[in-house]
């Protein structure tokens, strides 16, 4: 049991049956949201370091070339990985990825896929040859959602992402021969239950108060949800959380595509 | 998902001959292993899932103890024939992500505060898979805790559905999961009509969410149906046994 979170709980949940958010904010109000696209861009092929609050998140995308899938011959491949830096909070641990790194790469890896935001079909290159993007998610400072942080700096990196040159079997680092084609732009939202209030954009002290959450990507359709975190939800939660989430995700998406 | 690469509908009808509202075959039996508190087998369609519960029994590492309840914790396990290509055993992104999802739902029922500092383990073995096994474990997950007699404020029901050649159907099988356009799992607390487990992907509008999620939770209750009539149809067996 975490001190911290037990202390912190009441008084977020105290305050929002008043209607109030620790931080001001509407309950439906991000916090500020920077990026900066091609942070590493000497190096990596794509990125972009976000800033959502407090929380700051650097996603990397390298491009590579590999054997496609054996039932996708001719499509592309991406793969999503998400690393909690034990630099990002004293509750992170080094080590392979567990449960709550897996859960937000794949449930950002589904937003991405899902909605066919990268046009696997034009990475293909030749027979058993396609180019492989890597999303690396590399979380620095947890401030509270990590995964709509690292669900808007993926897109954001790979809005930002060069393909490097391709010679004679070999990838020429640091040349480019165009961008990387993406078709839309996926953004997640994330909805925490506190009490019987839902809040978008759970800092790290709703975090602490919360029952449970509800992430709904989308473009101009629904491509992902998943709830996540012991505690329910009514089906009127979940209406309006997706409604909430088609508004705040426009919002995002000229900031990302800005 | 797969985009389309083969019809899914043929004449109004699926192609095992459901129904768009119609659910595959399922059977349940709990009370199936010597060595658990609790324990269920779950065939749905072409799944077979095996659930089994030990505990409430000392958590390790001792550090993590939770004072005020006790810890479950599922895990959701494919054996290496289950599917078509063999699936290297051991814990993969795809089985740690759904063990936690479980474990999320079936904590959100069981009454946890009644053995503080305690662990709850939860296993599920798919030993079949074909389609939905998240959904199927949660069922038989949910049957193997209350034959544990762990006290729970509601079961736990869940149903996939999901779109293929564009229409809304209830419980997709292989094909349809493989190349339908959407997949949405939802697992509820039937008496409460709580949404326990949500899961999505694929491309649906706003209206086919609706249509999607109603369809779902229908599938779950009549699950739910089933689950109630296997526990209670144990019960009179102990009776009878005794």
């Amino acid at each position: 049991m975490n001190i911290e979170e037990y202390l912190r709980r009441d008084y977020v949940a105290t305050l929002l049956k008043e209607g109030r958010r620790i931080d001001n904010r509407k309950l439906d109000e991000f916090r500020e949201i920077k990026i900066e696209k091609g942070y590493s861009s000497e190096k990596a092929p794509g990125s972009a370091f976000i800033y959502l609050g407090n929380t700051k998140v650097l996603v990397g995308i390298s491009m590579d070339v590999g054997e496609p899938y054996p039932d996708r011959p001719e499509s592309g491949v991406m793969t999503t990985n998400v690393e909690l830096r034990p630099i990002a909070s004293p509750l992170f641990e080094s080590g392979p990825p567990r449960e709550k790194a897996i859960e937000i790469a794949r449930v950002v890896d589904r937003g991405i896929r899902e909605s066919g935001a990268i046009d696997l079909e034009k990475l293909y290159i030749e027979e058993d040859r396609v180019w492989i993007a890597f999303i690396d998610i590399h979380v620095l400072d947890d401030g509270g959602n990590i995964l709509d942080a690292a669900g808007i700096a993926a897109i954001a990196a790979l809005l930002d992402t060069r393909i490097p040159r391709y010679e004679d079997g070999v990838v020429v680092r640091g040349e480019w021969t165009g961008k990387l084609p993406v078709t839309c732009t996926p953004v997640p939202v994330t909805h925490a239950k506190i009490g019987d209030k839902l809040v978008v954009d759970p800092n790290l002290e709703e975090e602490y108060a919360r029952e449970t959450q509800l992430t709904v990507t989308t473009t101009d359709t629904i491509n992902a949800m998943q709830k996540s975190g012991i505690g329910a939800f009514s089906s009127e939660d979940v209406d309006s959380a997706i409604d909430t989430s088609f508004k705040k995700a426009q919002e995002i998406r000229e900031i990302v595509e800005g | 998902m797969a985009e389309k690469e083969m019809k899914l509908i043929v004449d109004g009808k699926r192609l095992d001959g459901r129904k768009f509202d119609e659910l595959r075959e399922i059977k349940m039996e709990v009370n199936v292993l010597e060595r658990t508190m609790g324990s269920a087998y779950v065939e749905w369609g072409n799944n077979k899932v095996l659930a089994g519960v030990h505990g409430p029994r000392e958590f390790h590492p001792k550090f993590l103890r939770d004072p005020r309840k006790a810890i479950l914790t599922c895990t959701y396990n494919m054996a290496a024939f289950s599917v078509d290509d063999r699936k290297r055993p051991g814990p993969d992104r795809r089985s740690v992500e759904i063990s936690k999802v479980i474990s999320d739902a079936l904590s959100s029922v069981a009454v946890l505060e009644k053995y503080p500092n305690t662990g709850i383990d939860v296993f599920v073995e798919v030993l079949q898979a074909d389609a939905g096994t998240r959904c199927v474990s949660i069922v038989a997950a949910s049957l193997a805790l209350a034959n544990s007699g762990v006290p729970m404020k509601d079961l736990v029901s869940a149903c996939a559905s999901g779109k293929i050649d564009g229409e809304i159907v209830l419980d997709l099988m292989k094909e349809e999961d493989n190349y339908g356009e959407c997949d949405l799992p939802v697992a509820i607390s039937p008496r409460r009509g709580d949404i326990l487990l949500l899961q999505m992907d694929g491309n649906l509008t706003r209206e086919e969410y609706t249509k999607a999620y109603n369809l779902a939770v229908e599938g779950a209750k009549k699950v739910y149906g089933m689950q109630k009539k296997t526990l209670l149809d144990s019960m009179v067996n102990l009776e009878e046994g005794e």
